[in-house]
């Protein structure tokens, strides 16, 4: 536990200065902020269609979303799994880390787990700064009806089952980039693979659900008929699509501990 | 078994079928300074990965400290520190960076950084960028890397590569000064004998993964005959007269005949012996066999 600890902290303290770090916290904030902005210029023509407090809301949100969940998302994850491990790549510094007096599963498993914390960070921020951006926007245009309903709880559950779909991805993305040094074959089998995610979730093909990039798409197009519902918040967190991405993450997770403790001894 | 920091049993390891070290007996005893000699490709590095388990030996081979490897890895590896290859530096990250990441991951106190980076005279570089170091600066910081756990056991592989002649002899003496004060072991490979020659107290030469001498540095020495040089007039004539007087003739150059050296006065004997019989000896020398073309002749004999 310790070493786990101890190589964790030592992930943070390597990336701390890293794009890779820093697009956890920047992302969000310049996504969520052009929407705000643009809610925000184009007031008067949001204001004509008269919305009723959830559509707005909806309607904010979903901007947001709609770029996210299906691009960003996907590659950022992809992004990050090779930012995570290209550190020890580039540097050549694999065998030093592995000759260190610490538990070998412990620091393939404070690499992996840096990996999900920032996409959890990530995730979580966009939930945050949607609902907080969403009240600035209140303040800024008087006229909107935004603090006559509360989306915290559909933010967060949404964003959360996000994430869990997202974990498919990065174990998948984790392995690439564990073995190829370069960034361009875990880079084109991710692009291949989003693509191909998206499509399958929206032809809604039967077994889309196998196939883990489609699992934040899968997420997102069945928030589309939760819009219908009176209370849009009443959703299943844990769907096919969810398990699948978490047994996918599993199973792929130990697997790349087995290629991590041969890949240290080149 | 305790007098040897490290101790090999017949090792062998293969890569793909294909054998890398082949019944490898290395005896480092503790607080020598083992130089670790083989031409390129010869398993040293490999020899190296194993002795820090980044390469798994087979069971009961490999000993640090009287403990078996495999079962003692992270026992073993607290009480090593390692410079493999090129040395493992985040290039994004400033020297005093790098030294605090790494004591983060071994439990030590920060304040050791600033210890380090005064030992190996990087405290002016301390907050540069590691990529933008030279390469004896990298080199340095590798060391530094090394020892910040102040380990008992120190390998070193090629230490001194790509250091300039300022740089080889502070690593040379940073080397003497911890064996000697401060009674660490250390095993330091290099293809250099010249270099070995000048701080270690025991050699192993390896090639082809076979060990082919190991023993003290004076014993590597004694391996070395010294041969008696003379240089005379009517060469022909005077390698004919000392055949005939009993002699063997190791070599014959137009200008000079080389004899196994026995004794001081057998030399003597032999120069008035030449000078009788109307030689004119002008020059009559011992000479040592040198130890680069000794290390050859031991690495390409076999």
């Amino acid at each position: 536990m310790r070493s786990l600890y101890i190589s964790l902290f030592s992930e943070f303290y390597k990336s701390r200065k890293t794009l890779a770090f820093w697009a956890a916290i920047i992302l969000p904030v310049v996504i969520c902020g052009l929407i705000t902005f643009g809610f925000y210029s184009s007031s008067e023509k949001i204001l004509a269609m008269h919305y009723p407090p959830m559509l707005l809301w909806l309607r904010y949100i979903g901007a947001a979303l709609g770029v996210m969940g299906v691009l960003i998302l996907p590659f950022y994850v992809i992004f990050m799994a090779f930012s995570v491990n290209n550190i020890e790549h580039k540097n050549d510094t694999w065998k030093t880390l592995f000759a260190q007096p610490l538990n070998k599963f412990s620091i393939y498993t404070a690499k992996y787990l840096y990996a999900v914390i920032l996409i959890f960070i990530c995730l979580f921020l966009f939930a945050v700064l949607t609902l907080a951006f969403g009240h600035l926007l209140q303040v800024l245009v008087p006229k909107y009806n935004l603090n006559e309903f509360d989306p915290s709880v559909l933010l967060i559950k949404f964003y959360f089952k996000l994430f869990l779909s997202s974990l498919g991805i990065l174990s998948i993305q984790f392995i690439l980039s564990l073995v190829w040094a370069d960034f361009l074959k875990p880079m084109g089998i991710g692009f291949v693979g989003t693509i191909m995610g998206i499509i399958t979730a929206n032809v809604s093909w039967k077994y889309a659900y196998l196939i883990p990039y489609s699992h934040p798409s899968l997420v997102l197009s069945s928030s589309t008929a939760v819009k219908k519902l009176k209370n849009p918040a009443d959703f299943e967190i844990f769907t096919q699509e969810v398990w699948t991405s978490l047994i996918f993450a599993v199973v792929l997770f130990i697997i790349g501990y087995f290629i991590a403790s041969r890949k240290s001894i080149k | 078994m305790n007098n040897y920091a490290i101790e090999t049993v017949g090792l062998n390891f293969n890569f793909d079928n294909q054998p890398i070290i082949k019944d490898l007996s290395l005896q480092v005893p503790t607080g020598s300074i083992y130089g670790f000699l083989g031409p390129n490709g010869a398993g040293k590095t490999t020899t190296i990965k194993i002795l820090l388990n980044l390469l798994k030996s087979p069971s009961d081979q490999v000993f640090i400290f009287g403990k078996e490897i495999n079962h003692n890895r992270i026992a073993i590896l607290k009480r090593v520190g390692a410079l493999v290859e090129q040395p493992a530096i985040y290039g994004h990250l400033s020297g005093k960076e790098n030294l605090n990441n790494r004591c983060l991951l071994l439990g030590i106190k920060k304040t050791k950084t600033d210890e380090m980076l005064a030992l190996v005279g990087l405290t002016e570089a301390a907050n540069k960028k590691a990529s933008k170091y030279s390469l004896g600066m990298k080199q340095r910081l590798g060391i530094a890397l090394a020892l910040v756990s102040d380990p008992e056991l120190l390998l070193l592989d090629e230490p001194t590569n790509g250091l300039d002649p300022n740089g080889i002899i502070e690593i040379r003496n940073l080397m003497l000064d911890l064996a000697t004060n401060h009674g660490k072991t250390i095993l330091v490979s290099s293809h250099l004998l010249a270099e070995i020659e000048r701080t270690a107290t025991h050699v192993g030469i390896i090639n082809r993964g076979k060990l082919l001498f190991q023993g003290t540095i004076d014993e590597l020495h004694q391996l070395s005959k010294p041969m008696l040089e003379i240089e005379v007039d009517r060469i022909e004539n005077a390698s004919e007269f000392l055949k005939n007087a009993g002699y063997s003739i190791t070599a014959q150059t137009e200008k000079r005949i080389t004899i196994p050296f026995t004794n001081a006065k057998d030399s003597g004997i032999l120069n008035s012996l030449l000078i009788q019989n109307g030689f004119t000896v002008s020059s009559l020398y011992q000479q040592r066999k040198d130890l680069e073309n000794l290390f050859l002749d031991i690495t390409k004999n076999n």
